[in-house]
């Protein structure tokens, strides 16, 4: 069997860099949650589409941080990052033509 | 057949068997590509939510008087405002909000985890792949509080129309609102916390991997790196879940 304590293989010394921008875009993370917890509790709540819009745009920050540096794919290859990405277009427009419907369906039952 | 082997002799950023074109190993690549199917699925689930939502009237009054009711979609800052052991004490959002950090704190542990990895560092990744599992567990933990406290429900309950009083959350019937109000929750809730589940156990299996020298046999720790990504996709998941689901 494997004897984990008989170890070879030296590490390598840690890049203090590294580890410090990885802390930092853990930092933003908690930053942009803190900041919508103070949209959805402070913000007068007849600024409705002014919140929904702040939401949604922090969200795709702090989405683009977790796939951007976490998942490492700003730093893949351009090709892989696209192939990635350009699939979730899809989703956009199956949002887009759900709300229409469900609009439609709102408006046939109530109006 | 052989002009084929003639491009892949000129150049080597075409796909051959030999060399890889995205510069990422087959396992990382299949896990991206599983990634996205699966981001599918959960935008699936995102949407369904958004169009029984939209179907449904909003409550229309201020905050302050808002009770739940049957004939209009809740609030939900005004379903998951409890904390435990703050028995009666309106928190709105505040019990979500700390799953939250739990769960983007779990994803730095494992970033940290990937980078001891690239320098073969076998204590560093034991060390942070088991900060990453106890913030998966303790994730869990909170998402079963959550769960019992909506099924359970509030002291008071709600009112139907019939006159009778009902407490919580079932699959057909629920106090807070409309009945696909809890359905929603618990498929979206539920499916995600499926996938946690499946995390910890895979961060476990890695961890369990590393102490046993495995990686360091194989010389690199790429594997840390591919059940890193499923993670993180878990934290992404949560992200939208969180804005979507409890914020809007």
């Amino acid at each position: 069997m494997l004897e984990p304590e008989n170890s070879f293989v030296t590490p390598k010394p840690a890049d203090k860099s590294k580890i410090w921008k990885i802390w930092k875009v853990a930092i933003i993370l908690g930053v942009v949650t803190a900041a919508e917890f103070y949209v959805a509790l402070q913000f007068p709540e007849s600024w409705k589409e002014f919140k929904l819009l702040l939401f949604i745009g922090m969200t795709f920050i702090k989405a683009g941080y977790i796939v951007g540096e976490f998942m490492h794919l700003a730093h893949e290859k351009k090709t892989l990052m696209w192939t990635i990405l350009l699939p979730t277009v899809f989703v956009i427009w199956l949002l887009g033509a759900m709300v229409i419907q469900a609009d439609a369906i709102y408006q046939a039952i109530y109006s | 057949m052989s002009d084929s082997i003639t491009l892949k002799s000129n150049n080597k950023d075409l796909w051959g068997g030999g060399v890889e074109p995205f510069k990422a190993s087959y396992g990382k690549l299949m896990m991206w590509f599983f990634l996205i199917s699966d981001a599918f699925t959960f935008s699936a689930f995102l949407i369904a939510y958004a169009v029984i939502r939209l179907k449904h009237p909003a409550y229309e009054g201020t905050l302050s008087d808002f009770t739940f009711s049957q004939t209009y979609w809740p609030v939900p800052e005004k379903v998951f405002e409890a904390f435990p052991f703050f028995h009666g004490v309106e928190l709105p959002l505040v019990f979500v909000g700390l799953m939250t950090f739990i769960l983007i704190l779990s994803s730095v542990t494992m970033v940290l985890a990937v980078e001891a990895g690239h320098r073969m560092d076998r204590k560093g990744v034991e060390k942070w792949m088991l900060w990453t599992i106890v913030g998966g567990f303790t994730f869990l933990g909170c998402q079963a509080w959550e769960w019992s406290h909506f099924i359970h429900g509030t002291d008071l309950g709600s009112r139907l129309l019939d006159g009778s009083i009902i407490y919580g959350a079932n699959l057909q019937l629920n106090q807070y609102g409309p009945p696909d109000f809890a359905a929603f929750f618990f498929f979206i809730t539920g499916f995600h916390g499926f996938h946690v589940f499946s995390g910890v156990a895979l961060n476990f299996l890695i961890f369990y991997q590393t102490t046993v020298g495995i990686y360091e046999k194989r010389g690199h720790y790429e594997m840390v790196e591919k059940v890193g990504l499923y993670w993180h996709f878990v934290d992404l998941v949560w992200v939208f879940v969180f804005t979507f689901f409890y914020l809007i």
